[in-house]
């Protein structure tokens, strides 16, 4: 598996193949702690706040939400204490990003906190990994201990009145709590069933206190952001989609991997056929899942001669968009019902029960594909289909509903034939 | 506090039952309280606890169960509730080794059937059963995070990516 930078000097993964990466001596003597210093002497939490605006970071958990206007949310004057959330809990099918930056850099998760928890005034910050990633968590509590030890983490920061103390908490095998209300109920000690909002977290989150929460990728992408100033790290990437971003190739691809490239690379054809080594065994490519599972899935054909822009803007354009980046490469033998069907599954496991339109909604839709699959779909099954999903898409009360709508629609839209040819067999 | 909670209802049978809490040695009760003072309020250690009792206990089990109820100063129906949402958390007794295939799309379009079939067929188990020396659980499990490494499997906390079946051999012959 690759783990580099392609179109650009690699940013977020310039300490991943140090020997020791994950040692606080190693991080230091590339680098590390630099952005903090300087955040401590001499910026104000505005001026913080300020260039990551200027840097025009947009939240890389799948949201795309911009980071700076985020944090300006959080209420200055508020008498509650304030909380840094890191969202480790990588669970977009496709998405693998988070887990190779906590396990070779972990200490540049630590200055981003730390640099967040200064931007926002707050004095507790708290690492919010998926279970299934206790290995990570181990390597963050050690980091932390280091850091603390040394007098980075803890009580006056680097002899300053500065005070943030940073704590890792384990999830448990729900998708949902990547959903950052249903990730404070379940910081909190509840199910993991998302909040109604508003009240955003920046006014009311964490023990109904000013909370921020930030994805992996995001916080860590603080330091940079610090160390070059906000406008040049945009320049790294696009005007509306500044710096780099990491994408986590899968499926058929000869070299999957993690892969850093400008915000704005201007061709997925490119990226898929030269940068990731092409389709496994010469194959042609069907489709692509761009963004994580929940994303519009693309025709070979959107892709192909296309100059397909990797950003924001770029794949929304081209039908499709940026989502966590767990970019997903298919081959000519896959069968587009077959892995719609697939994700559908999830969607409905990992729907968290607190709706109905997504809890029962899911549970007919995995009902329907299961029908179809076992020969006896009916003619008008993709409408079906259609039809539960407008009855979920936009009425279930978190986006989980949405994620499991899009699949679908964008696969009945764009593959017709893979759902077609299973419904035509049946009459004939 | 009040007295301490001792009666139980497990959730596979209607009846009440006088159960001790579980009790754990000062090691284990010294890496409780780590947990508890990360947060201000103690309800926020439920998820890392039941960790701890689960590893202890090979299960959260009733007895454990109630030790949380206690320690935490919560209802029974509290640590329930929160302990079947979870997919990681046991409620029921698991193999000594959980084999864990990762069954969605990425996974799924490198093989991870094989995988499934493979660990079946050599234990004579469907997933979510156990094999019956207790020594083997195969489960399918969604999204592991490890796509870039199709097809993979978690043997209890350990990923092991890139998997043939020939590799599954290796793993799980080798195991103590």
């Amino acid at each position: 598996m690759q783990i580099k930078a392609i179109g650009c000097e690699p940013l977020q993964l310039r300490r991943v193949h140090i020997a020791n990466s994950q040692r606080l001596d190693v991080y230091r003597a590339n680098g590390g702690y630099e952005a903090l210093k300087k955040v401590l002497n001499g910026m104000a939490p505005d001026d913080v706040i300020n260039d990551v605006k200027k840097s025009a970071l947009r939240g890389r958990g799948g949201a795309g939400f911009p980071t700076g206007m985020k944090w300006s949310f959080v209420p200055k004057d508020s008498p509650k204490p304030k909380y840094v959330v890191c969202n480790a809990d990588e669970s977009e099918p496709g998405t693998f990003k988070d887990r190779y930056l906590m396990e070779r850099d972990p200490h540049m998760l630590i200055e981003g906190m730390l640099i967040a928890a200064y931007a926002l005034t707050s004095k507790t910050g708290y690492i919010y990994t998926r279970g299934e990633y206790k290995y990570l968590i181990d390597i963050m509590d050690v980091a932390i201990d280091e850091a603390r030890a040394a007098g980075l983490v803890g009580k006056n920061i680097l002899g300053t009145d500065f005070s943030c103390d940073i704590f890792t908490h384990t999830g448990a095998g729900a998708y949902i709590c990547g959903e950052e209300t249903a990730l404070l109920s379940s910081l909190e000690g509840f199910r993991g069933h998302p909040r109604m909002k508003p009240p955003f977290p920046a006014v009311s989150g964490l023990y109904a206190s000013p909370t921020v929460v930030n994805n992996v990728e995001t916080l860590t992408a603080v330091p940079d952001i610090i160390n070059m100033g906000g406008e040049a790290y945009q320049k790294l990437g696009t005007e509306k989609s500044g710096g780099t971003k990491l994408w986590s190739v899968s499926g058929h691809v000869n070299e999957p991997g993690v892969y850093e490239l400008p915000m704005g690379y201007d061709d997925m054809e490119k990226f898929i056929m030269e940068d990731c080594g092409g389709i496994l065994g010469g194959k042609q490519l069907k489709a692509v899942i761009p963004g994580g599972s929940s994303v519009y899935i693309m025709r070979a054909d959107q892709i192909i001669g296309k100059d397909v822009r990797m950003d924001y803007e770029g794949l929304v354009a081209a039908g499709s968009s940026v989502g966590s980046g767990g970019f997903i490469v298919m081959d000519e033998t896959v069968d587009v019902f077959e892995s719609t069907k697939n994700l559908t599954e999830f969607y409905k496991h990992e729907s968290c029960g607190w709706c109905t339109p997504c809890r029962e909604g899911t549970d007919w839709l995995v009902k329907v594909f299961k029908r179809i699959d076992s020969g006896d779909g009916r003619p008008d099954d993709a409408q079906l289909l259609l039809d539960i999903v407008d009855n979920i898409e936009g009425k279930s009360f978190c986006p989980l509903g949405d994620a499991a709508s899009w699949p679908i629609q964008s696969a009945i839209k764009r593959f017709p034939e893979d759902f077609r040819k299973r419904l035509v067999n049946r009459e004939s | 506090m009040s007295q301490p909670l001792t009666k139980i209802q497990p959730l596979s049978q209607p009846v009440e039952l006088d159960v001790a809490p579980a009790t754990f040695s000062p090691e284990v009760e010294a890496e409780i309280d780590r947990h508890l003072a990360k947060y201000p309020s103690t309800r926020s250690a439920i998820l890392p606890l039941m960790f701890v009792v689960q590893r202890e206990r090979g299960y959260l089990d009733p007895a454990g169960v109630l030790y949380l109820a206690n320690r935490l100063n919560l209802r029974i129906t509290d640590i329930w509730e929160v302990a079947t949402f979870y997919s990681m958390i046991y409620t029921d007794p698991v193999g000594k080794y959980h084999i864990q295939v990762c069954k969605t799309l990425s996974c799924k379009i490198r093989g991870s059937q094989t995988i499934t079939d493979h660990c079946s067929k050599k234990f004579g188990i469907k997933p979510g059963e156990t094999t019956s020396d207790g020594r083997f659980t195969l489960s399918e499990v969604e999204c592991l995070g490890s796509c870039g490494t199709a097809p993979m499997f978690q043997l209890n906390f350990d990923y092991h990516e890139n998997l043939t079946p020939e590799k599954v051999d290796q793993i799980l012959d080798s195991l103590p």
